[in-house]
């Protein structure tokens, strides 16, 4: 069992300025799962890259053995044609086309007569459905499909070019909890076929449960390899190889002193956008100033609708409710208004709601208030800057600069840039959205320690997180949804992972 | 242009320092200054290069007092439906009606001016609303109705040619009185007299010299005040110098020709209002801000609807703009009038700089752009060269221009 399908000795590889990967060894044993970890721009994707030659042979130093022969990918035919397949983060499904034309695309099995035998392929198609779990009709069209399906859909793309090597970037990363839970163990049954699999990923109670070794890469260097069969591994020892230094408390203390209310919904209920469905219905919920609350739900419970519908209206149709803030009735009706009356909200997809990434920092960040940095419509550029400048020192925004773009700052500066956006309109109620979502150890803490000032200020925020641990670190008190109806209140003292799971899974069962 | 050395690393400035510090800051790199604005400094280095391609080729005839004038007063209209159309594609719209619409404004102009004897100040006057109403007719379309620009334009193209045909009746009408005349083809002359050259036309030139050096100084000082980068001094001084030596000498071979154009004044003064429009009010910033993100946008609470809808008026006053100078050159409306100018304006902003997907653009790179293919249409033309061949150089240089950028793009490793 320990012999090396993979190794990758002494990769090198730089960009104009910067070296993404230094002198990287790393060497996988067939058939096992193997775990690849590190802080965002660590350099795990590059690494990942290289091997499946989207970085072709040339662009970096070092070699590649598969099977004990020396390597040089052109591309990535080049390597799907021995058998390795990269599953990049961003699903690459083509939205419109059915299953089986996705699964089959660049691969067409053509028949004698050189055309498509779509018969065949669908046949084959849902041969390979049936071996990834996956009951659904091989001519539906992808986008019908949820994000989890349409993950197993990449797999059965990936089965159908004979993989030998799967290589999945941040499998989990868009999963729920239960699509989570289907996909590792589909990767514990392609592993008892004799496929081995290298995943990258943030979520390291995954990587425990499931990896046979973690490599841990750090600063574009491999920094050590853990056997996690023998190794008497935790969490705790993955994250000191990432960051390099023990998180003695991964969630920066708080005093808790709630004031007076400062939002509160009642009988909050919206209508899907086109579907004939009811997306959120009849929520109540309340915040107080200085104490942060949380929104606990599956995919699909309405988290983020419920907070962009109460947003200024921001999702769906048919909202009907009412929304108070300080005690005082207020319609909120359109995002400037929510934002008059005093309320901001953090999208969880900063780059395609909360950023203009073409533009720079500045800009950014005082795009949400310009009418605060204006007088008769002319903006003030010199103080618009200056306030780009408090923020990047208050908030510790690392760029070159505030006229830097946006697109070039990593995850969490951008997630900084988004929070300094909306602490300029001076809300009194933040509701974030996925705050920490795709961004490192390091920048998660410094966001929690925002978090925490803003409360301290006499701020209310909702936070809403797939995580539970951050909830339950973060929060004072947490509403659970499930399938937008709420399911359970209670303050974080009660709280316990297995007690949240239960209420934000208990609707769904009754639904179905 | 600024560079991206941070005074306050290199030398702290005190918040509150006197304007003096404006005399002793930033950086004299100037290859990190060229490299750093390639983007913007490419136009310019473009349009230098084919100037003086031209000038060589005419022997100098290019740049003679009497042909200056003539790009300004053949080009001013295209300038004109540049400066709207860069403003729509920034927010990641198109216009493609434009040219119609010059056609339809110019007719409705020319049936009450010369059809039925108003004063010449109605046909303008009627011709902006026209323009306007026809901007409204887009905009609700556009924002309100959530078509695509492409397709409501499109539409508005034939729509409009149609309406223009039946407004002529499918006939020319001229010729204008001439005081409509004088829009276009009318100079302020001898206000102050001068030996063989027109000193008004200078004093005007020195005027913007000065406005441009005390501004530039004014911003900068501001600048530097509030702890940003700045250019060096010298550096500072040798983009005023070059930028003022530039601007009199232009002044000076049209004081040596028929004086300052008429068209040239109103063309000036919307380049600077749109240029701060642009750049300094809320509402420019809502354009860049829909055109580079729209989502974000609307989740930052613009009115997206409401900006759209205004940039499409804004389109159609100009267009209208263009209208009546472009009748009043030709002295009359033609059914065919405007045909193409969409193309002519949209390559100009393309060429200037703006990116296809939206979000990025500059009226003053719109004009740059304007201006390149201006000089190489007339130059071209002094050449003799026919115009079969004019089309494919055009069309050749939009497409490097587009290739180019996209290519800088590419290697500065910008987000998308």
């Amino acid at each position: 069992m320990d012999d090396t399908i993979l190794e990758m000795r002494r990769i090198t590889k730089t960009f104009p300025g910067v070296t993404a990967l230094e002198d990287v060894t790393l060497a996988v044993r067939r058939g096992e799962i193997h775990a690849i970890c590190g802080e965002n721009g660590a350099g795990k994707s590059t690494l990942m890259k290289v091997l499946s030659g989207v970085y072709p042979s040339g662009s970096y130093d070092g070699e590649i053995l598969f099977d004990g022969k020396p390597m040089q990918f052109r591309g990535i035919r080049d390597s799907e044609a021995n058998g390795i397949v990269i599953i990049h983060q961003e699903l690459a499904l083509v939205p419109y086309l059915s299953i089986a034309e996705n699964i089959f695309l660049g691969n067409e099995r053509r028949g004698r007569s050189g055309l498509i035998d779509w018969n065949f392929a669908n046949a084959e198609a849902a041969k390979l459905l049936a071996s990834v779990g996956l009951h659904e009709n091989p001519v539906t069209p992808v986008i019908q499909l949820g994000v989890g399906k349409q993950q197993l859909v990449e797999i059965a793309k990936a089965l159908s070019k004979k993989v030998r090597l799967l290589i999945l970037d941040e499998p989990t990363a868009a999963l729920n909890d239960i699509d989570s839970a289907h996909l590792l163990d589909l990767l514990r049954a392609l592993k008892e076929q004799g496929i081995t699999c290298i995943m990258i990923s943030h979520k390291l109670n995954e990587i425990t449960a499931i990896a046979d070794s973690t490599t841990v890469i750090r600063d574009g260097r491999a920094v050590e390899t853990l056997d996690m069969r023998s190794d008497e591994v935790t969490q705790q020892r993955i994250i000191r190889g990432m960051v390099g230094r023990d998180l003695d408390s991964f969630y920066p203390d708080r005093e808790s002193s709630p004031g007076d209310e400062v939002l509160r919904i009642e009988d909050w209920t919206v209508r899907h956008p086109v579907q004939d469905r009811m997306v959120v219905e009849g929520v109540g919920l309340s915040v107080r100033a200085g104490e942060v609350v949380g929104i606990a739900g599956l995919m699909g419970a309405g988290r983020t609708e419920l907070a962009m519908s109460v947003f200024g209206r921001s999702y769906g149709r048919d909202i009907r409710g009412r929304l108070f803030v300080h005690g005082r009735e207020v319609q909120a009706r359109t995002v400037a208004e929510a934002i008059d009356n005093g309320i901001a909200y953090v999208t969880e997809d900063r780059k395609r709601y909360g950023l203009n990434l073409i533009d720079d920092v500045r800009r950014n960040v005082s795009a949400a208030a310009l009418d605060r940095l204006s007088r008769l419509g002319w903006v003030n550029g010199n103080e618009e800057i200056k306030v780009a400048e408090s923020s990047r020192k208050e908030m510790n925004i690392r760029t070159p600069s505030v006229m830097a773009v946006v697109g070039k700052l990593s995850g969490g500066n951008q997630q900084k840039v988004v929070l300094s956006k909306w602490l300029f309109t001076d809300p009194d109620v933040l509701i974030l959205d996925e705050p920490t979502r795709g961004i490192d150890v390091g920048a998660k803490y410094e966001i929690y320690t925002i978090i925490n000032r803003l409360v301290a200020a006499g701020k209310a925020v909702i936070v809403i997180s797939s995580e539970l641990p951050e909830l339950l670190g973060m929060c004072d008190r947490i509403y659970t949804l499930a399938a937008g109806r709420i399911t359970g209140e209670m303050p974080v003292a009660e709280a316990t992972q297995e007690s949240l799971m239960e209420l934000m899974t208990k609707d769904k069962e009754l639904v179905g | 242009m600024t560079s991206i050395k941070t005074p306050s690393t290199e030398r702290p400035t005190p918040p509150d320092s006197p304007p003096t510090a404006a005399l002793h800051s930033g950086t004299s790199d100037l290859r990190a200054l060229v490299l750093n604005n390639l983007r913007q400094s490419g136009i310019y280095v473009a349009l230098v290069v084919i100037v003086a391609l031209f000038a060589v080729l005419t022997d100098g005839v290019l740049l003679s007092p009497g042909n200056i004038t003539n790009i300004v007063l053949q080009y001013s209209y295209i300038l004109v439906l540049a400066i709207g159309m860069v403003i729509l594609i920034i927010g990641g719209h198109i216009d493609l009606s434009v040219g119609s619409v010059v056609a339809l404004t110019g007719a409705v102009s020319a049936v009450l001016v010369i059809q039925q004897g108003h004063p010449w100040w109605i046909g303008v006057l009627a011709a902006l609303v026209v323009g306007v109403a026809v901007g409204a007719w887009h905009g609700f379309w556009v924002a309100y109705a959530g078509i695509p620009a492409f397709i409501v334009t499109l539409a508005g193209m034939l729509l409009f040619r149609g309406l223009t045909l039946r407004v002529l009746d499918n006939i020319s009408l001229s010729p204008f009185p001439s005081e409509y005349q004088q829009v276009a083809a009318g100079f302020l002359n001898g206000l102050l007299g001068g030996q063989g050259f027109d000193a008004f036309t200078l004093l005007i030139g020195a005027i913007a010299v000065a406005g441009y050096a005390v501004s530039g100084f004014r911003t900068r000082v501001a600048r530097i005040r509030y702890q940003q980068p700045v250019e060096s001094f010298p550096l500072f001084v040798a983009r005023v110098v070059l930028v003022g030596a530039v601007l009199m000498y232009f002044a000076w071979q049209l004081a040596h020709a028929r004086g300052l154009p008429i068209v040239l004044i109103i063309l000036a003064v919307l380049v600077l209002v749109y240029g701060l429009l642009t750049r300094r009010t809320v509402f420019g910033r809502q354009v860049y801000a829909i055109g580079g993100n729209l989502s974000a946008a609307a989740l930052s609470g613009v009115k997206v609807r409401t900006v759209n809808f205004w940039m499409f008026v804004n389109m159609g006053f100009l267009a209208a703009v263009a209208g009546v100078i472009y009748s009043s050159r030709s002295n009359g409306a033609q059914p065919a009038a405007g045909n193409m100018f969409e193309l002519d304006a949209i390559a100009a902003a393309f060429i200037g700089g703006a990116a296809v997907t939206g979000g990025v653009g500059t009226v003053v790179g719109a004009m740059v752009g304007g201006l390149i293919m201006a000089v190489m249409s007339n130059g071209m033309q002094l050449m003799g060269i026919d115009q079969s061949t004019q089309s494919v150089v055009k069309g050749l240089v939009l497409l490097v221009a587009v290739a180019f950028d996209v290519y800088n793009k590419r290697r500065a490793g910008t987000a998308r």
